[in-house]
Formats: structure tokens, C-alpha cells, sequence
């Protein structure tokens, strides 16, 4: 498997991420969440590696709330 | 507790006793830091100015605090840079914070071997007086207080303008006029101007608070933090204890209530006790209250006719990225030479269409810096919020998400990559400072004049560059020659300089060419086209 990149990866990153609020901006939450499913998917098909897959999940989950 | 930081006296001017308006070939509109520079600018390129503003005192109004390297750069050819420097408080390092908890700290790191640090933090009044004081040494500047435009005929071959002032209505002919007069400008309203972009609906509480401790001089940026649950909040450190403090409102908070100083001091209270770290925060006195939105405008041509647009009445950006009155200075430093090349006739009238291509460039990438930095610490919706936070949680253990974190991108001089004025390279190059850009400081070695920085040893026109003597002896009539050694290994560093090779400096500071084996055609083509001649 190819490693699971967590380091910056964007020469900038900034644009990256004004592109992913700007898919978002005028949604509800929940509109927001179906987005986000499909960008999900897309992008793990795009990875195609099951073992990173595994640890991005791993990581997101360790970043939530806890409660 | 809105004091005036000076006042200065109004004087009748023998051109409101002319029997036909009087003319003058630069009249300045706005005595703030973009007028006063713009004046001084063009003073010392020997130019007559006239300075008109509505008011007769400063320290009122906008309130920048932080002045970037290149803007100390600029104040320090008009011969007060070194003494603000010394007056403003030095910092490079900030913490972020989300919820409770620290996320990060960070080092801008200085560089060695500049003249000017990365930023200061001063208060604008204090840059507003020392550019006071040095338009009123120069006899070529006429500024006239309580003097206020209210009319304006304005045509291609000059504009007429009709001014107010305690002695009632005069005019007077202008061959350029320099609107300098602030983001609410006047000027702007009066030519029917659009000001168009983006208004952002949140609010922020901005504060100045006088408080003694010891505090580090760092810059700390909170994402939601305890103490303002849902809101971001800033705290920054200015000279003679003052600290500067924004607090994100909610949309719908009403402005007035929560001006007044009974509503403001708990907030603070609340706040300084999570930066003391101590059960209780020390005690303060509020110097300064106002309530401020997002805003990211421009005029879509900065140059209407005979009238000139400058500093925020040009383009409007969101604080936090230090790009308000440092852009306005890059504004002034960008026309200055321009229009007095004009004048003298070494230029023809078609190079100020450059200022607006430049400094268009300068401002789009300001507003963009500024539109980013905006959609993270305000989000727009809860759906927005959601991606936000998630950026932030990730923040604390991955890179990648810190790299994303953005309370605002403190602006760096743009370099003007679609410039007609540049000469593309014709050479390899490997390193260096590319067409357009904006010359790096040095320190450098002259010879005679010893050691100094290069930032003080170019000179007010155009510079050449030059690795060696040789090189030195192509350098067109009217082109300061600079053959500097360079004991620290800055140029070569920086400038990738080498025998052979040689830089065109522009008056502002931004390479027009650069050559790895100059010769004396190239050289003077390259010339030519820096000062709007055309390419040949």
C-alpha cells in the first residue's frame, strides 16, 4: 500500500479549501452532509487503496468530539 | 476617550481669493497615511503638490496597527521609517487556540539581513503625524486643512474642483487628482462610482484597551473559545500598553448596544482573564470602541479620467491580514514615479494604465487572501461551520489541516506577473527575483559609502543591479549604477547574482529585467519599456 499522507499537500492551501466551502455555501446541513457523502465516495474510489481508506477513517474519528 | 491625537490650523490659501480658479498640475485629496504619502511621494520626486483635506486634525477614523516590512520600506524613503520602526512593537510569533486549547504556535521566523522586520504593530496616528511632519518640511507641498471637495467637473484634460472651507467656496484646476479620501471616499460618490464585492453579514466589536502586565507581544487568535462561546477573538499588543481586541458579533447583534461601555467591559473582562491565565485579568481602561463588518470591494479601474484612486477609496479588504494601509502604501509607491514621469515628459500619459493593471493585480490578490481568510473565521451557515471545525479538530495532530487553518494570511508585496513594463527573461534561471516582483532587502557593502542595506543604497529612479564593474559601465544616463559586495552571501542568495548578471530596478522596488550576461541594447530596450515606452 501506498502510505497514508497527512502532511500538506496543496501548494496552497488556502484555494483548497475556498473551494470545498464554496460547494457548500448556500446548503442546509443536512444538503451539506449528502454532498460531503458523494465527495466521499468519489474521492475513496479515487485513493483506491483499502488500507488508507482504513486509516483516514481512523483519523477523522480520533479528530471528533468526544461525547 | 476619542481624542484627537493632533490638531493643525486651517490657513487661507491666496486661491480662494482668485478671480479665476487657479490651477495646479497635482492636487492630493485626503490627508490620511495614502494622501500624505502619495504627497510626499511626489514631492520629493520635485513635483508641486497640492494636499487637501476635509478635516484639521488626525487620529480619528480607521485604526491600522500593522505596517509590513514593505511599508516600512516606503515610510523609510520619506525619511521616518527607521524612527517608526523603532517606536512599533516587533513580533513574529502567535498561538491559535479552538475551544480551550491551544492548536499551535508559530514563528514567523525573521530572516536576517533586512533593514525592516516583518511587521510592526503602531498605531496608525502615530505614522499619520511623522508624515504630517515631513509634508509640512517640504516647501512643495501645499496642505490645506478644513479644506473639503464637494463638486467636481471631471474631463480627460484635467478636473475642476469645488471646495468648502471655513472661508466658504473656492475652485480649482487640477491636471490630475488623487482621490486618497478612505473607504467611504467621497470622491467616489461624487463621479457616480460602483463599489462592488462582497459584504459579509457578521459583525465585529474592534477595541483598543490600555493595560499594564507582562505580556508577551505575540499575536492570539481564538476560534470559539470559552469566553465568547461561537465567536472568534483577536488580542494584539501595540506600543505604550495598548492592546488591540476583535470580537466576531453575531449577525443580528445591534450595533449601539453593544458599543456602549458598560456591554463592552464584561466581554473584555471575560477575555483577558483567558489570556492572564490567572483566576482574574489585570484591570484596563477602554480606549477605543467600534463595530466593524467584512468588507472585500474595488472599483472595477482604479483611473477615471483625470482622478486617480488610491488606498482603501480604490479597494476595500477585512482586516486581520494587515492589507488595509500597507496595499495603499504599495499604491502610492507604485504611481508616485509614474505620474511624475508624466509630467516631466520622460514618459508618456499611457504608463499610469499600468497603475491600474499593477495594482488591480495587488488588489485582487489581497481580496482573495482577505475573502479566504474571511470564509474561515466567520463561516457563512452551519454547514460551513461544520467543514470549518472539522479543519480545525484536525489541526491539532496533522499538517495538512494546520496548513488550512487561516485567522488571516499577513500580506506579502505582490509581484506583478502580468506587468507590460517587465521584460520576460530571455535566460536561464535558477532562483533569483522574477520579473515583476519586489526586491528583496540585502546587506550589502558599498563602495565608497561602507556597509549598509540595499533597501537604502537604491535610489529614488530607476537602478541597475550589477554583479561587476563591468556591467556597471552599460548603465544608461539617469540609471543609478550599484556594484555593491556582498559580505554575507545576501545577493547571491536572493538575487542568484553571478558575474555577468545584472537587475533593472524599477523606482518602486519591483524588477523590471534581469540579464545573466548583460549587454548595453538590452539593457536600454528593457529601460524603454519600464517607463511605458513600448517594447522595441
Amino acid at each position: 500500500m501506498s502510505a497514508f499522507e497527512t502532511g500538506s499537500r496543496f501548494p496552497d492551501p488556502d484555494r483548497a479549501f475556498r473551494l470545498l466551502i464554496e460547494a457548500r455555501r448556500g446548503l442546509s446541513v443536512q444538503q451539506a452532509a449528502e454532498l460531503d457523502a458523494r465527495l466521499v465516495l468519489l474521492l475513496a474510489n479515487h485513493i483506491g487503496d483499502e488500507d488508507v481508506l482504513g486509516a483516514a477513517i481512523a483519523a477523522a474519528k480520533a479528530a471528533m468530539p468526544k461525547g | 476617550m476619542f481624542t484627537a491625537y493632533a490638531t493643525f490650523t486651517y490657513r487661507k490659501s491666496p486661491d480662494q481669493e482668485a478671480v479665476a480658479p487657479a490651477h495646479h498640475p497635482l492636487v492630493v485629496v485626503g490627508a490620511g497615511p495614502v494622501g500624505l504619502s502619495m504627497a510626499i511621494d511626489l514631492a520629493q520626486r520635485g513635483q508641486r503638490v497640492v494636499l487637501l483635506d476635509d478635516n484639521d486634525r488626525i487620529g480619528e477614523g480607521s485604526r491600522a496597527i500593522c505596517f509590513s516590512k514593505k511599508a516600512l520600506e516606503i515610510l523609510d524613503t520619506y525619511g521616518c521609517g527607521t524612527a517608526l520602526r523603532d517606536a512599533g512593537v516587533s513580533w513574529s510569533r502567535g498561538r491559535v487556540f479552538q475551544g480551550g486549547n491551544e492548536l499551535y504556535g508559530f514563528d514567523l521566523l525573521p530572516e536576517p539581513g533586512h533593514k525592516m522586520p516583518a511587521f510592526i504593530n503602531l498605531q496608525q496616528f502615530v505614522v499619520e503625524k511623522a508624515l504630517v511632519d515631513r509634508a509640512m518640511a517640504l516647501e512643495n507641498i501645499d496642505l490645506r486643512w478644513k479644506n473639503r471637495v464637494v463638486g467636481i467637473d471631471n474631463r480627460e484634460a484635467g478636473a475642476l474642483l469645488a471646495i468648502e472651507t471655513p472661508d466658504g467656496l473656492y475652485r480649482l484646476h487640477a491636471d490630475h487628482v488623487i482621490a486618497c479620501d478612505g473607504a467611504r471616499s467621497p470622491m467616489r460618490a461624487m463621479l457616480g462610482l460602483d463599489f462592488p464585492g462582497e459584504i459579509f453579514e457578521e459583525q465585529f466589536l474592534i477595541a483598543d484597551v490600555k493595560m499594564r502586565g507582562d505580556f508577551p507581544a505575540e499575536r492570539w487568535f481564538w476560534f470559539d473559545p470559552p469566553f465568547h462561546p461561537g465567536g472568534s477573538a483577536l488580542l494584539h499588543k501595540q506600543p505604550d500598553d495598548i492592546w488591540r481586541i476583535d470580537l466576531q458579533l453575531p449577525a443580528t447583534a445591534d450595533a449601539e448596544f453593544e458599543k456602549r461601555p458598560e456591554n463592552v467591559r464584561p466581554r473584555i473582562e471575560k477575555m483577558l482573564e483567558a489570556f492572564s491565565g490567572k483566576g482574574q485579568g489585570p484591570a484596563f481602561d477602554l480606549e477605543w470602541v467600534s463595530i466593524y463588518r467584512f468588507r472585500c470591494l474595488r472599483l472595477e479601474k482604479f483611473t477615471h479620467k483625470s482622478v486617480i484612486f488610491a488606498g482603501d477609496a480604490a479597494h476595500q479588504v477585512s482586516p486581520f491580514g494587515a492589507r488595509g494601509a500597507n496595499s495603499g502604501l504599495q499604491d502610492v509607491e507604485n504611481l508616485g514615479w509614474k505620474l511624475a514621469a508624466v509630467l516631466d515628459g520622460d514618459s508618456p500619459r499611457s504608463l499610469l494604465a499600468t497603475y491600474d493593471i499593477e495594482r488591480g493585480e495587488g488588489a485582487d490578490d489581497n481580496l482573495g487572501h482577505s475573502t479566504r481568510s474571511t470564509d474561515f473565521i466567520a463561516p457563512q451557515s452551519p454547514a460551513e461551520r461544520i467543514l470549518r471545525d472539522a479543519a480545525l479538530s484536525l489541526a491539532r495532530h496533522h499538517d495538512f489541516a494546520k496548513r488550512m487553518v487561516n485567522s488571516g494570511r499577513l500580506s506579502v508585496p505582490t509581484a506583478y506577473r502580468a506587468s507590460p513594463l517587465s521584460t520576460p527573461d530571455h535566460d536561464e534561471w535558477q532562483g533569483g527575483v522574477v520579473p515583476g516582483a519586489p526586491v528583496p532587502d540585502a546587506r550589502v557593502e558599498m563602495i565608497p559609502g561602507g556597509a549598509c542595506y540595499l533597501s537604502e543604497a537604491l535610489g529614488p529612479d530607476f537602478s541597475l543591479l550589477c554583479a561587476d564593474e563591468a556591467i556597471a559601465g552599460l548603465c544608461p544616463p539617469g540609471v543609478k549604477a550599484l556594484v555593491p559586495r556582498d559580505p554575507h552571501g545576501d545577493l547571491a542568495a536572493r538575487f542568484a547574482l553571478r558575474p555577468g548578471t545584472a537587475y533593472l530596478i524599477r523606482p518602486d522596488r519591483h524588477v523590471a529585467a534581469r540579464f545573466r550576461a548583460a549587454d548595453a541594447r538590452a539593457i536600454k530596450a528593457a529601460l524603454r519599456r519600464a517607463r511605458g515606452k513600448g517594447e522595441s
